[in-house]
């Protein structure tokens, strides 16, 4: 029995938050964001030092084949540090996607450049989990029409992977004639979502046609857990900033930490995240090796830390006053992270109605 | 990450399986532990003992099992009788936290007296630690004994005492040192509840019944071999087993099984003729608190792996029962809150649900939010010794 991450991962983790911390200080990540392209050469080129790019992708395929609780720890240090990469849609979701519904072909074409960090890939599911404005992405007659919204990583990418109704996913270069694509600038400038038009597109089908209900199904898992964990890194760091904060902070010639009111803001920050990191592990650990759990840990993870990390990101504010509020504090940067993590692919309401759907709570 | 608790452990969970359906008729039913053992308790947890289904550890020679420290083995009889619901021996105060003093700061002449009867139910104790003007502060407590021939002679009065009214023993704690600071002049002491001077009010609670008691001292004679561990020593001897209580209540799987019962409720019960499960606003809440609950149950694995490996789980460990307790309101105030009206039956009423159980157990979970270090000492806890952040000051002497 032993449940936590092995001796291995916290290695993988020493090394990817010491890469992370040091390649991404507050003015780098200041800067990254006021380029807004969710991209940088630099952190992407050092992510494929580390064989994070390919974290997923197995070794048959020139990857590391690891299991998604190492690609969460990767995602984890990214959220911590608010990282420009395209990592959740380009070394999650992808990979998910592909080797659960992919055609050998497919993965034999896309999975080397995966690991390789030479191709990013967007992912485009948000029609098939909460619809808001027109009548999402169709394919017929073999041509791909609609637009998708909220397209992950979509900023930088080269490929987008676009759920055409429940069953299709339809492998779209973004140069491809009938591709416009429409950056959506969201409150959080450190990633770039996009939304993909498809005007009478022709594409690869990931499986060929009706072949991909499972792999969405994945692709949404899978980056569900990310970015359940790139909301605990951001968060957690949120709380230590917040607790340094106030233990230097001085007012009424006392150190602000020393107060009740302040300090209990901090023990109830921690209190809500902390389970929830045991919950996220579990959720990783469940999507390799205990399939049957991994549908409903998911989507209680992903929800449990929504909630923590909405009421961490606004206390770990307060904790700071006024200069929590500014731009030179820069906490805003993990504020909006964490917001827009909420609410991409299923805000925590949409989920927990999945959740009890995956019970036989309620009918579909 | 590995969840398998190995083939030995795997075999002795079947066996205790196959022991729980053979036997299960035996036993009394699953309860609080707030009642004196009858002859039904004694004789079920006298077979749990001598199979190593409870008090595993403690020396045969003190009526115990005598196995090896395995924490594994503990969790497992833990999981299986919740599993089965079925009792899984006596838990009272006696044996949480009695005996685990006396095995770390008694000597052997009290362990032999105390250990055997008190696993066996044949002593039933009380605590006596907090008082009137001493809660969060327990150190300040002004229950004090003097010492005349080879007794001390204790004088003060006790609260929270639950169970005192039928008691048998009492540990207590009382001030005997009064010149030495407050933390160096309490002493741990055994007292025989039929000692003269000893009085018994019950106290009765917002949920009506009278699960606590206070309980007054007068010149109560107590031989001075009955102090546990040393005089001055009782507030070192007392933290070894308070921390053991503050451990207790986060636990996941009475959790769990809350979770199954208010969805049979929701399931069952109905608004406006549509069952409550399809209200979303119901619904939401009960997935909503499911989240926690599934996340409290793999922190307890996480932290069973540290105890495991001997690690100090830091303040992983410190949140659990601020989070656990607060959880455990937020479920009962659900199952309530969808019953609406109905919810606020008591007393046997007509069309009252569940005999107004959730009623009570919503009142005493706010009891346990308080009890055991209230909310805000635990967050006092978690702040000063999980985050390092600075004790509050202590106000200037005021003149």
């Amino acid at each position: 029995m032993e449940f936590g991450l092995s001796q291995d991962q916290m290695l993988l983790q020493d090394s990817v938050r010491r890469f992370t911390e040091n390649k991404l200080p507050l003015d780098k990540v200041r800067e990254y964001a006021a380029a807004k392209t969710g991209f940088n050469e630099g952190v992407w080129k050092g992510l494929v030092e580390l064989a994070a790019t390919g974290v997923l992708v197995p070794e048959q395929y020139g990857g590391a084949g690891f299991k998604m609780l190492d690609a969460i720890i990767i995602q984890e240090a990214l959220g911590r540090t608010v990282a420009p990469a395209p990592f959740t849609a380009g070394a999650i979701m992808a990979p998910a996607a592909l080797l659960s519904g992919g055609t050998e072909a497919q993965k034999h074409e896309w999975l080397p450049q995966i690991a390789s960090g030479e191709t990013k890939f967007g992912v485009g599911v948000t029609e098939v989990i909460s619809l808001r404005e027109g009548k999402g992405v169709s394919l017929s007659n073999g041509k791909i029409n609609g637009n998708a919204m909220f397209v992950i990583d979509g900023g930088p990418a080269d490929i987008f992977l676009i759920a055409a109704g429940r069953d299709n996913m339809a492998i779209v270069p973004r140069n491809a004639p009938g591709v416009t694509v429409t950056p959506l600038t969201t409150i959080d400038k450190t990633r770039a979502i996009c939304e993909v038009g498809l005007d009478g597109v022709s594409a690869d089908l990931l499986g060929g046609t009706d072949k991909a209900g499972g792999a969405i199904k994945q692709a949404i898992m899978a980056g569900r857990i990310a970015l359940a964990a790139d909301t605990l890194g951001a968060a957690e760091v949120m709380i230590y900033k917040a607790v340094e904060y106030a233990k230097q902070r001085k007012q009424f010639e006392r150190v602000i930490g020393s107060f009740q009111a302040v300090k209990h803001m901090c023990a109830e920050m921690i209190a809500e995240l902390d389970p929830m990191r045991s919950l996220i592990w579990y959720a990783a650990h469940a999507f390799d090796e205990a399939p049957d759990e991994a549908m409903l840990n998911t989507l209680l993870a992903k929800s449990g830390i929504a909630e923590a990390g909405k009421f961490i990101a606004r206390t770990a504010t307060e904790v700071h006053g006024g200069m929590g509020f500014t731009d030179l504090m820069g906490l805003h940067y993990w504020y909006k992270r964490v917001t827009v993590n909420r609410t991409l692919l299923g805000a925590p309401e949409i989920l927990r109605n999945e959740a009890a759907i995956a019970q036989g709570w309620i009918a579909a | 990450m590995d969840l398998n608790y190995g083939q030995e452990y795997e075999d002795f969970r079947r066996e205790l399986r196959e022991f729980i359906k053979k036997n299960a008729h035996l036993a009394p039913p699953p309860g609080m532990g707030i009642y004196h053992p009858g002859p039904k308790e004694q004789a079920w947890q006298k077979l749990l003992i001598d199979h190593g289904y409870t008090c595993r550890t403690i020396p045969k020679k003190y009526g115990g099992y005598g196995g090896e420290a395995d924490l594994l083995k503990t969790v497992i009889c833990q999981e299986e009788f919740a599993s089965a619901n079925v009792n899984a021996g006596l838990s009272n105060q006696g044996i949480g936290m009695l005996v685990p003093t006396l095995m770390e700061n008694g000597n052997e002449a009290q362990r032999e007296k105390y250990i055997r009867p008190t696993i066996h139910g044949e002593i039933y104790w009380c605590q006596g630690y907090s008082e009137p003007g001493a809660g969060s502060d327990l150190a300040s407590l002004r229950t004090h004994a003097r010492v005349e021939d080879e007794h001390f002679i204790i004088n003060g009065q006790k609260i929270w005492t639950s169970g005192a009214h039928f008691a048998d023993m009492c540990f207590i704690l009382v001030r005997t040192e009064p010149d030495k600071p407050k933390h160096e002049g309490i002493s741990y002491i055994i007292m025989d509840m039929k000692t003269p001077g000893i009085e018994v009010r019950p106290l009765v609670t917002m949920t009506g019944a009278a699960e606590f008691n206070e309980t007054f001292l007068t010149d109560v004679r107590v031989p001075v071999e009955n102090v546990v561990g040393g005089r001055g020593l009782g507030w070192k001897v007392a933290n070894t087993t308070l921390k053991h209580e503050r451990g207790m209540l986060g636990d996941p799987a009475q959790m769990m099984s809350r979770v199954e019962s208010i969805l049979k409720i929701m399931q069952s019960e109905t608004l406006d003729g549509k069952r409550l499960i399809e209200h979303p606003m119901y619904r939401d809440r009960l997935v909503a608190a499911q989240a926690k609950t599934e996340a409290l149950k793999f922190h307890s694995l996480r932290l069973l792996t540290s105890s495991l490996n001997d690690q100090d789980p830091g303040v992983s460990r410190l949140v659990v029962k601020y989070y656990g307790t607060l959880l455990a309101r937020e479920l009962s105030d659900i199952a309530l809150e969808a019953l609406g009206e109905l919810g606020t039956l008591y007393d046997g009423s007509p069309h009252i649900r569940s005999h107004g159980s959730w009623q009570w157990r919503n009142m005493f979970d706010l009891g346990l939010i308080i009890g055991g270090g209230t909310s805000q000492i635990q967050k006092n806890i978690i702040s000063e010794r999980g985050l390092g952040m600075p004790r509050e000051p202590k106000p200037a002497e005021s003149k």
